[in-house]
């Protein structure tokens, strides 16, 4: 057995003193902690952690010591390199957290260029009001009836109690289809529709008809030749007047809004007995003292006329054949232009028609 | 009708405190609605003034101006200078005066409210204008007479107040009545309206003795005695034509919008207004022999009293002498035998007419008249007689002279009638609990009607001028108007369950939003063209576009009819945009369009007093046009606009036929896509789109022409379907997902293929070639080198996939082989 290395003096091994290791790791991790980017952290990874690195090259001294000293040093320069790796480990994290955050920044956009290529359609108010009065009745339960423009005469008229020398007939301004003899006109309100449902169908009968219509009426700012109205008729046992006020007073809450409420003038029209013109309390002013006298909307009346109703002449239920021994009925037509046009303040009835793409654009696809 | 408020207090005994507010609101609520309230606001000097001279005064702007000096009555007067008398200077612009004359002075400090400021002095054309001399429409008195109001001679001394002597503050209500109130078109009508209306005892103005002599007045010959039922004459003698019209019958008549013309022609017209009875006043010196009433000839001719000359119809009723026509019975008289300002004899005519008889011949001469107006809507027949004595008693009045003796009346008619209705009719129709028999009868007794009760039923005879109360909901009414429409109660009626929307209606709908999601904007446009539309859409002579649904009575002559296609209106749409300086405008619309179907009869007018046949009703649809309901659009300018990330996208041909697609899309309808050549479009640009075999519309690029005619820019593109025909083919439920899990192959194919080969026409070809194919999508299409002329490349996207399975190797070459040889063989394709 040779003797022990009495030459042996671990000072000598300079790379592994406590104080030199010490030194090498806090240089790693200032290193480490000075890197700011994946490129500096992999020199640093090169300079302190590689293979070449001077705690790299102090672990294979280890070796060279005596058995008794190597646990300690290896124990020493372990827990050097180790703390230099979680070190380099964090930093790699946060720096590719950063470059990934630095990354996204550098693809911020500005979100208030325009984003208006796409074109974008609307349709005309005309037919959303058709439509949202004809979910309101199909929320009552009644049904939204439809017919022809050009109609019989019959059907427009004689059958509506309008006989051929009624002075209400020269009242309707009516385009007549030539020749005259052929006996059919464009429909001066939809009520044909009511009577052709009447002639096909059996009581009880719930129906709104919304349509096109038509007068000889000149354009201008007031009138068109062409305009939409909605008309109604219920047929069935024990209906009244205080029905249809009932049902007109719905409507209105339901387009005009909850605290709106109609009243009834006596009018004259030939299919109803008796007859009613329908006003609306004034959607604007409300009938208020305070506001009703410069409303422009009802002109300081209070209320806006909406349209002419009353219960179905029997006469009309007879043409169609319905009972009025057992049936009674009532009906009621308003216009919709006026709709659209009191409640978006239209000054010029000819907007709604001129086909300017800017009239119909605002309401997009719903009122 | 236009009722003086004094005259309508005057024969009701109205409290003075109810104001003519309260009176019009009541009436109004009576079913005489108020128009307006016309009169009753002028404030300060409105004097009558003598022009004491007129001097002309031609100006720099060409007008020639009167410098007036006008006597206006000492109070009010400037005093004399040596140059000018006592009066005030005024400038005046009408020339419809002179020195003389009695005119209306507005002097400073009057309001008139037909003007809407306070009349001041001022400086104008050199001058100092003093005041105003009024015109008719100045001073809010109704009449359409031109120029200044010169007054009569003589009617008042310079000075006095006019408001007073023109009765100017006297208030007029303006009443809309309804049709079927002939009798409100009379004073004794509103006034027994306005009786009732406020519970006030009624003396009728018609309660008039008629001396019964049993002499003839004027020989009368009735050859019609269904158009004339009654004809009654009477006959004045003595009369001195040159007495004036007492001020308060000019005023009333004034103030219901008919002019004062001459003591005789107003004491007629008065007695028209007061009592509803239409009458005539002839010179007897110029009737030669007996009147007869009956039907024109044909070829007759009658000038009438506005100066025209009117071919005559067999069926106007016309009232004759020996010499022929003297007037257009019920409508308007002749000048002929009209009285003049020699008259001293007068025959006075009062007749009842049928209504239809004087409804058709005013329509038929386009002639309305004061007289008609109240025989079309029915004149109480028994009141001839009556107001024939009341027409000739005013006249001697006012005019001296003596009735004579003896009335003729020839005919007679009964229009009683009973109407019988249950007693609780009113209440259950009304729906007001409060009407009970008793307040029924009220209500009817009221109206003048008798009534009576007989068991559980009203028998109920209306008044002979109550031409409305006929059936018991006629009865309804009139216990409703006086029980009050405020009374009925709103009770919200349970319908009985409906089925919803149709599935058209919902369909439509769907069609809607489609075109609004694909960037369209609706628009509306009037149903209305002519040949100049067809001219400019380039429709070919004898294109089935042209031929219309006419009208009798167009709006404009440049559009006699109904349009057979919406491109019409949406492209006169399209050129208002561009002109209005959008660039890009993409517009829709959907409605009908009308095509006349020949040979179809005319539709039958049907009895009402029952239900027409299923087949009648068959036989009235059959005459009806075709209307369907049509979809268009038109697309111009950049389909997608440019921006700051990329270029616009210009509009092309394929964005039209792209809408036409998404249309069937939503529907579920197969539509496929042919060439075609139609106007207005690009005659190779344009493509039919076809349904079951069937073209139901065309889409394209607009032909150059076009965009020329309407001032679209180029390239602009349309189309337009039939979207009945869309909407019928749509299945009542949409296809069913079916796609499988397993993984998909893709496969590319590039072929030559002559340029004349559709390429849709291949793509399908290809989607067919086999089951595993999925799907087939055209994504290059390529011409030029090496591609040879006349010939196209045509690249595809081929996905196959096995519902069950993964593909093998094999399948895919299978699949692709068979893609192959289909393109080859049916279409000479080979692959590049």
């Amino acid at each position: 057995m040779s003797a022990p290395n009495s030459d042996y003096d671990p000072v000598e091994v300079t790379p592994l003193r406590a104080d030199e290791v010490e030194r090498m790791r806090d240089e790693a991790l200032a290193a480490i902690a000075a890197a700011d980017s994946i490129e500096a952290l992999k020199q640093v990874k090169i300079e302190h952690v590689g293979d070449r690195s001077p705690l790299a090259l102090a672990n294979r001294e280890i070796g060279a010591l005596p058995p008794q000293a190597r646990k300690e040093a290896g124990q020493r320069v372990g827990q050097a390199r180790g703390a230099v790796s979680q070190a380099l480990a964090r930093r790699t994290d946060e720096v590719e957290a950063q470059e990934f955050e630095r990354r996204l920044a550098a693809e911020a956009v500005d979100v208030t260029l325009p984003t208006d290529r796409e074109p974008v359609g609307a349709r005309h108010p005309l037919t959303t009001i058709q439509d949202h009065v004809s979910d309101i009745f199909v929320a009552m339960g009644w049904e939204i009836g439809e017919g022809p423009e050009v109609e019989a005469e019959w059907l427009n008229f004689d059958a509506l109690n309008l006989g051929p020398d009624h002075p209400a007939r020269t009242m309707m301004d009516t385009f007549w289809v030539t020749p005259e003899s052929a006996a059919m006109v464009l429909r001066t309100h939809t009520s044909p529709v009511q009577a052709r449902t009447m002639l096909t169908r059996t009581p009880p009968i719930y129906i709104a008809c919304p349509g096109r219509v038509f007068r000889t009426d000149e354009p201008d700012a007031t009138h068109a030749p062409v305009f939409h109205q909605v008309e109604g008729l219920a047929i069935d046992e024990g209906l009244s007047m205080a029905h249809l006020k009932g049902t007109l007073d719905h409507l209105a809450r339901a387009i005009y809004g909850a605290d709106i409420t109609t009243r009834f003038r006596p009018s004259y029209f030939p299919f109803t007995e008796p007859s009613a013109e329908v006003d609306l309390l004034c959607y604007v002013c409300h009938n208020d003292p305070a506001h009703v006298a410069d409303c422009p909307t009802c002109r300081g009346e209070g209320w806006v006329e909406w349209g002419g109703c009353g219960v179905v002449n029997p006469r009309v239920l007879i043409a169609c054949g319905v009972d009025p021994e057992r049936y009674s009925g009532f009906a009621f037509g308003m216009g919709l232009d006026r709709t659209i046009t009191s409640r978006y303040d239209i000054a010029d009835l000819r907007d709604l028609w001129d086909g300017d793409i800017r009239f119909t654009e605002p309401f997009g696809i719903g009122l | 009708m236009k009722v003086p408020v004094s005259w309508l207090r005057e024969l009701t005994s109205l409290p003075s405190s109810v104001s003519t507010e309260d009176l019009a609101a009541r009436l109004t609520a009576f079913d005489l609605k108020l128009e307006e309230i016309i009169g009753g606001q002028i404030t300060g000097p409105l004097v009558v003034g003598r022009v004491l001279t007129a001097e002309p005064e031609p100006q720099k702007n060409g007008k020639t101006i009167n410098w007036c000096r006008v006597d206006v009555g000492p109070e009010h007067n400037e005093p004399a200078t040596e140059d000018v008398p006592a009066g005030r200077g005024i400038v005046c612009g009408a020339h419809n005066f002179g020195p003389g004359d009695l005119v209306v002075v507005s002097l400073p400090g009057t309001f008139l409210p037909a003007m809407g400021f306070e009349i001041g002095s001022r400086k104008t054309y050199g001058h100092v204008s003093d005041g105003m001399i009024c015109s008719t429409a100045e001073l809010g008195l109704p009449g359409d007479a031109d120029g200044i109001l010169v007054l009569e001679p003589g009617l008042a001394d310079p000075g006095t107040g006019a408001v007073e002597l023109l009765g100017l503050n006297q208030e007029t209500l303006d009443l809309e009545v309804n049709p079927d109130r002939g009798y409100a078109w009379s004073l004794r009508g509103v006034a027994r309206d306005t009786a009732l209306a406020f519970g006030l005892p009624f003396r009728d103005p018609a309660d008039i003795a008629v001396p019964e002599t049993g002499a003839e007045a004027y020989p009368v010959v009735v050859e019609d005695p269904t158009a004339c039922p009654v004809f009654t004459t009477l006959r004045v003698s003595g009369f001195d034509p040159t007495r004036p019209t007492p001020p308060m019958i000019a005023r009333r008549l004034v103030q219901a919008g008919m002019r004062s013309i001459s003591l005789a022609v107003d004491v007629s017209n008065y007695v028209m207004l007061e009592l509803g009875q239409p009458n005539h006043a002839y010179d007897a010196a110029k009737l030669n022999g007996p009147i007869r009433v009956r039907r024109a000839v044909a070829g007759e001719r009658l000038t009438t009293l506005d100066d025209v000359d009117r071919a005559l119809d067999p069926q106007d009723l016309l009232i004759c002498d020996d010499d022929g026509p003297v007037g257009l019975a019920g409508v308007m008289g002749a000048a002929r035998v009209e009285i003049d300002a020699a008259t001293t004899d007068i025959v006075i005519e009062a007749a009842y007419f049928d209504r239809a008889t004087i409804a058709r011949a005013s329509r038929r001469h386009r002639l309305s008249s004061e007289a008609a107006r109240r025989f079309e809507r029915g004149v109480d027949p028994t009141l001839q007689a009556r107001a024939a004595q009341r027409v000739a008693e005013l006249l001697v009045e006012h005019g001296g002279g003596h009735i004579e003796p003896g009335l003729t009346v020839v005919g007679e008619v009964d229009t009683r009638h009973e109407v019988t209705l249950p007693v609780d009719l009113p209440r259950r129709i009304a729906g007001v609990e409060s009407i009970d028999t008793d307040a029924a009868v009220r209500a009817l007794e009221g109206n003048a009607c008798e009534v009576r009760i007989d068991g559980e039923s009203l028998v109920v005879v209306p008044p002979p001028w109550r031409f409305d109360i006929n059936d018991p909901y006629d009865v309804v009414e009139e216990v409703l108007r006086v029980v009050g429409y405020d009374q009925v109660p709103s009770v919200l009626p349970q319908a009985s369950g409906g089925r919803g929307l149709t599935r058209a209606q919902e369909l439509r709908r769907r069609v809607g939003y489609a075109l609004a999601g694909d960037g369209l904007v609706e628009v509306k446009t009037f149903p209305f063209a002519g040949p100049a539309d067809f001219d400019r859409l380039g429709l070919g002579a004898d294109d089935a576009r042209r031929r219309q649904v006419l009208l009798e009575n167009p709006l404009s002559a440049e559009e006699p009819g109904l349009t057979t296609t919406l491109l019409t209106g949406l492209l006169r749409s399209a050129g208002l945009n561009v002109g209005r300086g959008h660039d890009d405008v993409a517009i829709s619309e959907v409605g009908r369009v009308f095509r006349p179907r020949s040979g179809a009869p005319a539709a039958p007018i049907y009895g009402v007093d029952r239900r027409p046949t299923p087949d009648e009703l068959a036989v009235l649809d059959a005459a009806l046009p075709d209307q369907p309901l049509t979809a268009a659009w038109v697309l111009l300018g950049d389909r997608e606009r440019g921006g700051w990330d990329g270029p616009g996208r210009p509009v092309a041909w394929s964005d039209a036929i792209a809408v036409a697609r998404r249309l069937a899309d939503v529907l579920h309808v197969e539509v496929s896509v042919e060439a075609a050549s139609l106007a207005p479009f690009h005659p190779g640009r344009c493509a039919a789109l076809v349904l079951d075999g069937r073209v139901v519309g065309h889409a394209g690029e607009l032909h150059p022409k076009v965009l020329e005619a309407y001032g679209l820019p180029p390239r602009a593109v349309a189309g337009e379907v039939d979207l009945d025909a869309l909407l019928a083919a749509a299945p009542e439920i949409g296809p069913r997902p079916d796609f499988s899990a397993f993984p998909v192959a893709k496969e590319d194919l590039a072929f030559i293929v002559e340029s004349r080969v559709p390429a849709g026409a291949l793509q399908e070809a290809l989607a067919e070639a086999s089951p595993l194919i999925e799907s087939v999508r055209l994504f290059d299409l390529y011409t030029g080198e090496p591609v040879p002329a006349g010939h196209v490349s045509l690249a595809f996207n081929v996905r196959l996939r096995a519902e069950d399975h993964t593909l093998s190797e094999d399948e895919i070459a299978g699949a692709r082989a068979a893609a192959v040889q289909v393109a080859a063989d049916r279409f000479g394709a080979t692959l590049r």
